[in-house]
């Protein structure tokens, strides 16, 4: 796509009919807060989608091993950070609907985030493990942080989210560490590390203030808090032993905390080989109930309200959408999207929930009041969907 | 223990066919092997699964870490999921590089 700026560079003055005729030519000029990215991810390639019209606007393609991939926005909701599976780190123009910079930065990579005023975007590595950060406008290498701990001699790391304060908090799955790195302007990177925090964390999240972190452990029955509030940091387990000595059912599909359901009170979060959800007072961090599932949860995403959560599920009961009242933990809707049910996102305010069904290739969306159909959008392999109002939000 | 959760319906679908659906395999090992072993094979929260990477375990090992698992590990027992024979045909997709 010619920008209306290039065209107008290369238009002689005296050429008024032309440029004239250019400049009707010219995409209209729109806003991004209603576009979103959604990933396919056999074939590498992205859909950017608007949400008024709930229609595709372009398929951009070339970005890589997108199996596991995720996306933070640019502050302006122009760039989507799509961060990929094979160590892509790619810097998308959503409103040009084209590729901008992309690098491979590592071998292998599972995660990002972008710092509070959107200068830095950090990515979570498998292979080499560690942490880079790189500048969030030309992608230049802004600090390498290798995860180096006696325990493990070298640990992928999971769980990467922005705090604020230009700072990144990540956790060490060989090591069973939990690490903050503070990123101050014109100052040495600092780093705040909480050693043996407990077997194999397999991902981690925060709460929307920034305060609370909490890391699940695959290797034992609990979960891990850091209260980021609080100096010095120190990491606490709470939930121990929720399994209750009961064997856990094989997983297919590692739960994942990015889309844990956080109400105003509550947090909802899945219980790692279990048919159930674990939900938390985040006053007291103490268990108040749980939620009885028809399989495993993978995701369970709070409607932005809080008022309800819709929760899919790992292979092979994936093909269902549970719909979850936060205030009775009641299951109040099952829905039946279709095979392989990976994602799903709501609109910024939560009228509509976008559903990827891989196997149908297809994103359906939902009326979140009425439960009805309202839109099926052809998709190669769907899998994340991410909206531009996640620029706004802090851990996203 | 987890085989109670599992519905009849798989089970008898497992155990059943004596006939391997290779269309239906090869989309579950892209797609949700793919999930940590990364959709080339070349590893995710998983080990790599290219052939080289599995250049040193003979087929029936590739065969029976699939049914069983790895415990203290997240690769789990597909042994509910799939029978033998389809076990085997995956461990062979892997290991003849029919597969990426």
């Amino acid at each position: 796509m010619i920008s209306r700026r290039g065209l107008m560079a290369a238009a002689p003055l005296a050429a008024a009919p032309a440029l004239l005729a250019a400049q009707t030519a010219a995409p209209p000029v729109r806003g991004t807060g209603d576009l979103g990215v959604i990933i396919e991810r056999a074939t590498g390639s992205v859909l950017i989608v608007e949400t008024t019209g709930r229609s595709i606007l372009k398929r951009v393609e070339g970005l890589g091993d997108l199996s596991h991939a995720s996306i933070s926005f640019s502050r302006d909701e122009r760039f989507a950070y799509v961060f990929g599976r094979d160590g892509g780190l790619t810097r998308l123009d959503i409103l040009e609907g084209r590729i901008d910079r992309r690098i491979i930065q590592g071998g292998n990579a599972i995660g990002g985030a972008i710092s509070d005023d959107g200068r830095l975007v950090a990515v979570s590595n498998y292979e080499p493990g560690g942490v880079r950060v790189f500048d969030a406008t030309t992608l230049e290498l802004v600090a390498d942080v290798p995860a180096l701990s006696p325990a493990a001699p070298k640990s992928k790391t999971v769980g990467i989210v922005d705090v604020p304060g230009r700072a990144f908090v990540y956790t060490l799955y060989d090591a069973g560490e939990i690490w903050k790195l503070e990123m101050p302007e014109g100052a040495a990177p600092r780093l705040t590390k909480l050693t043996g925090v407990g077997k194999l964390p397999y991902d981690a999240n925060v709460t929307s203030d920034g305060r609370h972190y909490f890391a699940g452990l695959f290797g034992e029955d609990g979960v891990v808090h850091v209260d980021l509030w609080q100096e010095p940091l120190r990491a606490e387990r709470v939930l121990a032993g929720y399994g209750r000595g009961q064997e856990p059912l094989p997983v297919y599909k590692m739960p994942h905390f990015e889309g844990w359901g956080a109400t105003q009170d509550k947090l909802f979060l899945p219980a790692v080989g279990r048919d159930e959800l674990l939900v938390i007072d985040l006053a007291t961090l103490k268990e108040i109930g749980r939620v009885k599932t028809h399989g495993q949860p993978v995701f369970a995403v709070a409607r932005p309200d809080g008022r309800h959560l819709w929760v899919n599920f790992a292979h092979p009961k994936n093909n269902v959408v549970e719909v979850v009242d936060s205030q009775t933990l009641a299951v109040v809707k099952t829905l039946e999207p279709g095979p392989a049910v990976l994602h799903l996102e709501f609109t910024p305010r939560g009228h509509e929930a976008w559903v990827s069904v891989r196997d149908s290739d297809a994103v359906i969306v939902y009326d979140t009041r009425t439960f009805t159909e309202k839109a099926r959008l052809p998709a190669r392999k769907p899998s994340g969907i991410f909206f531009t109002a996640r620029a706004h939000m802090i851990g996203k | 223990m987890f085989l109670s959760s599992l519905t009849s319906a798989l089970l008898a679908a497992g155990a059943a066919s004596a006939e391997v659906d290779r269309t239906r395999l090869k989309n579950l090992l892209v797609q949700d092997c793919g999930s940590c072993h990364g959709l080339t094979f070349n590893g995710g929260l998983g080990r790599p699964l290219t052939r080289e990477a599995l250049e040193n375990f003979p087929v029936e090992t590739v065969r029976d870490i699939i049914l069983n698992g790895l415990p203290g590990t997240p690769m789990p027992p597909w042994r509910p999921l799939l029978s033998v024979p389809e076990a085997a045909a995956i461990a062979d997709m892997l290991k003849s590089g029919e597969i990426r």
